[in-house]
């Protein structure tokens, strides 16, 4: 197998009494959609926070793209490559849509120390974020701002704002948070349709959605991981159907 | 902004407001120009106080101590008599940038109440360093002899020179803060007060752009400073206590805090109320005919309404006038 563009190995983190993380080690392949599932405090926005760096691990190393990225800080982890997306939606609301995507590729175009020129008629900042906004499907929603989207829109953005970045990896924080039917099943299609284009780690509770999209499944529960393996032999597995479905699922 | 077909009342007003102060001299008051000279140099320092606060979310209670240090940089030459113009401003733009540099590279690694009660330290300790210093006047200040004089221009000893090379300060700072908001660098800064986390995610190493833009908004300030101890002909430590950085940042949110021409606005309102309030006939009747206010110090009292009168803008008409003008303006065309 090829090198993994993700791993991670013996991740630690703990809050005072409580272990967040135990001992986690995963590896996400190149091109491959990599689903983190488990039940409501496994730790799984913990393990997103410490892959992309806002939170140091407490032991445990992280490798992206062979390189040792342990010790280095979010903004740094993101030049090389590495997204995130937010859970609780992290967007610029007094913005236009198009400002935030373009926020995020500006990060990517050399140093901001630039204080003359305007960046709202920037065809170098304008285009790729248009790009972006057009994978997702909200070019036509670009001048609106950011706050009156809707929920799902917003959703929508959190995928574009990462996109913008080039991304090699994506960390996708529960995409589908507080969506109805539909909008999920709209975000299915997106992230199908960047299948194949980017690596994907994706932290979901929506199992549809899951199935829908995963090639590999790691199970998460208190922290350790349960099992690691294909989405048939995540739903074949006893250990994760007593864990994650409870007893009588067993 | 350039566009004036999309021009809405707020820009309307505040191109009048400019052109006021352009030709207000020619009328050939000497009261109202020296007024309105102070508010252009105050709105010099809201200008840049509004770079960091209203644009970069960076409060601080300190931003007094760029007026003084700007001040000194004037006054402290001319007590040697020294009173070439570039070498007070190149005093007042690198003291105040050393200054800005210096304590804003510890300031910023707080947030908060903390970036708060931190940058009023930091003013504090400017404010007592020049208390302590008696061959400057400590505090009683410092009697500012001479202006500066700009070789090969020539000096600003006439009130008329000073105005003017005032007025042009303002438009110039005001334009700079345009380019700078609408500018990559204003992008990050303005991002980075509406999600910090956000745009630390999405690459950018938000604490660098803000410390530059902390330095750019202290030289500003410096800026505002040199010039006041010009106009005022005397300098004093009470220019960078607290208060003063207080009083800045009301004139912020009181013309409306990251707008453009809010500063203008905020500068001109707090200053004619408080010029017009401390003479107007309430007050007068306040202080003459209530026995126990008879014999207090009048400046204190007037205070009393402009506070009142303060918190109704800051409840009731968000956004400042910048605000106001905005739905007000919408409203209505």
């Amino acid at each position: 197998m090829a090198e993994p563009i993700l791993r991670c190995s013996e991740l630690r983190k703990h809050f005072g009494g409580i272990v967040a993380t135990d001992a986690v080690s995963i590896d996400v392949a190149e091109g491959e959609i990599h689903a983190v599932i488990g039940p409501n405090g496994a730790g799984k926005t913990t393990l997103i926070t410490q892959l992309s760096g806002e939170m140091f691990s407490d032991s445990g190393r992280v490798q992206f793209r062979g390189r040792d990225v342990t010790r280095l800080p979010a903004h740094r982890r993101s030049m090389l490559g590495l997204a995130r997306s937010f859970q609780i939606t992290s967007i610029f609301l007094d913005m236009t849509v198009l400002t935030n995507v373009s926020l995020a590729v500006q990060a990517h175009r050399g140093h901001s120390f630039r204080f003359w020129k305007r960046t709202d008629t920037d065809a170098e900042l304008v285009e790729p974020a248009m790009a972006a906004l057009t994978q997702v499907g909200l070019a036509e929603r670009a001048g609106s701002l950011a706050s009156a989207l809707s929920h799902g829109e917003q959703r929508q953005l959190e995928i574009a704002m990462a996109l913008a970045t080039e991304p090699a990896l994506l960390l996708l924080d529960e995409p589908m948070a507080g969506m109805g039917r539909e909008e999920s099943a709209g975000m299915v299609e997106t992230l199908k349709k960047l299948r194949g284009e980017k690596t994907m780690l994706l932290i979901e509770h929506d199992m549809d959605a899951v199935f829908a999209l995963a090639d590999r499944i790691t199970v998460l529960v208190y922290g350790k991981v349960v099992a690691t393996g294909t989405v048939d032999e995540i739903r074949a597995n006893d250990d994760v159907k007593r864990a994650y479905l409870g007893e009588e699922g067993a | 902004m350039f566009n004036i077909t999309q021009w809405s009342l707020k820009h309307w007003l505040a191109a009048a407001l400019l052109v006021f102060f352009a030709l207000f001299p020619l009328s050939g008051d000497l009261f109202y120009t020296s007024l309105l000279n102070r508010m252009i140099v105050m709105a010099i320092a809201v200008a840049s106080l509004n770079l960091i606060l209203g644009y970069g979310g960076m409060i601080s209670l300190g931003h007094a101590a760029f007026i003084g240090i700007g001040a000194y940089s004037v006054g402290i030459p001319a007590y040697y008599d020294i009173y070439n113009g570039w070498l007070h401003l190149a005093l007042a733009l690198i003291g105040c940038g050393l200054f800005a540099f210096v304590t804003g590279a510890i300031s910023l690694r707080t947030r908060g109440v903390h970036f708060i009660m931190i940058t009023m330290a930091f003013s504090q300790m400017a404010f007592f360093a020049f208390v302590s210093i008696e061959e400057y006047g400590g505090d009683d200040g410092l009697v500012v002899n001479g202006r500066s004089e700009f070789f090969p221009f020539g000096d600003i000893e006439n009130n008329v020179t000073l105005y003017y090379v005032s007025f042009i300060v303002l438009v110039a700072v005001l334009y700079l803060v345009y380019r700078l908001v609408n500018s990559r660098f204003g992008g990050v800064i303005q991002g980075a007060k509406a999600n910090e986390r956000r745009m630390r995610a999405i690459g950018h190493n938000t604490y660098k752009y803000q410390l530059t833009c902390y330095v750019i908004s202290g030289m500003m300030c410096g800026l505002a400073g040199a010039l006041m101890a010009n106009f005022s002909n005397f300098i004093s430590p009470d220019m960078m206590g607290w208060v003063r950085s207080g009083e800045l940042i009301f004139m912020v949110i009181l013309g409306g805090s990251g707008t453009l021409f809010g500063p203008l606005f905020g500068t001109g309102l707090y200053l004619l109320l408080e010029e017009f309030l401390s003479r107007s006939a309430l007050y007068t009747f306040v202080t003459e005919n209530i026995a126990f206010l008879n014999d207090a110090q009048p400046w204190v009292y007037w205070q009393l309404p402009f506070g009142i009168l303060l918190i109704l803008v800051v409840l009731y008409a968000r956004g400042g006038v910048d605000g106001f003008l905005s739905r007000w303006g919408s409203k209505n065309g």
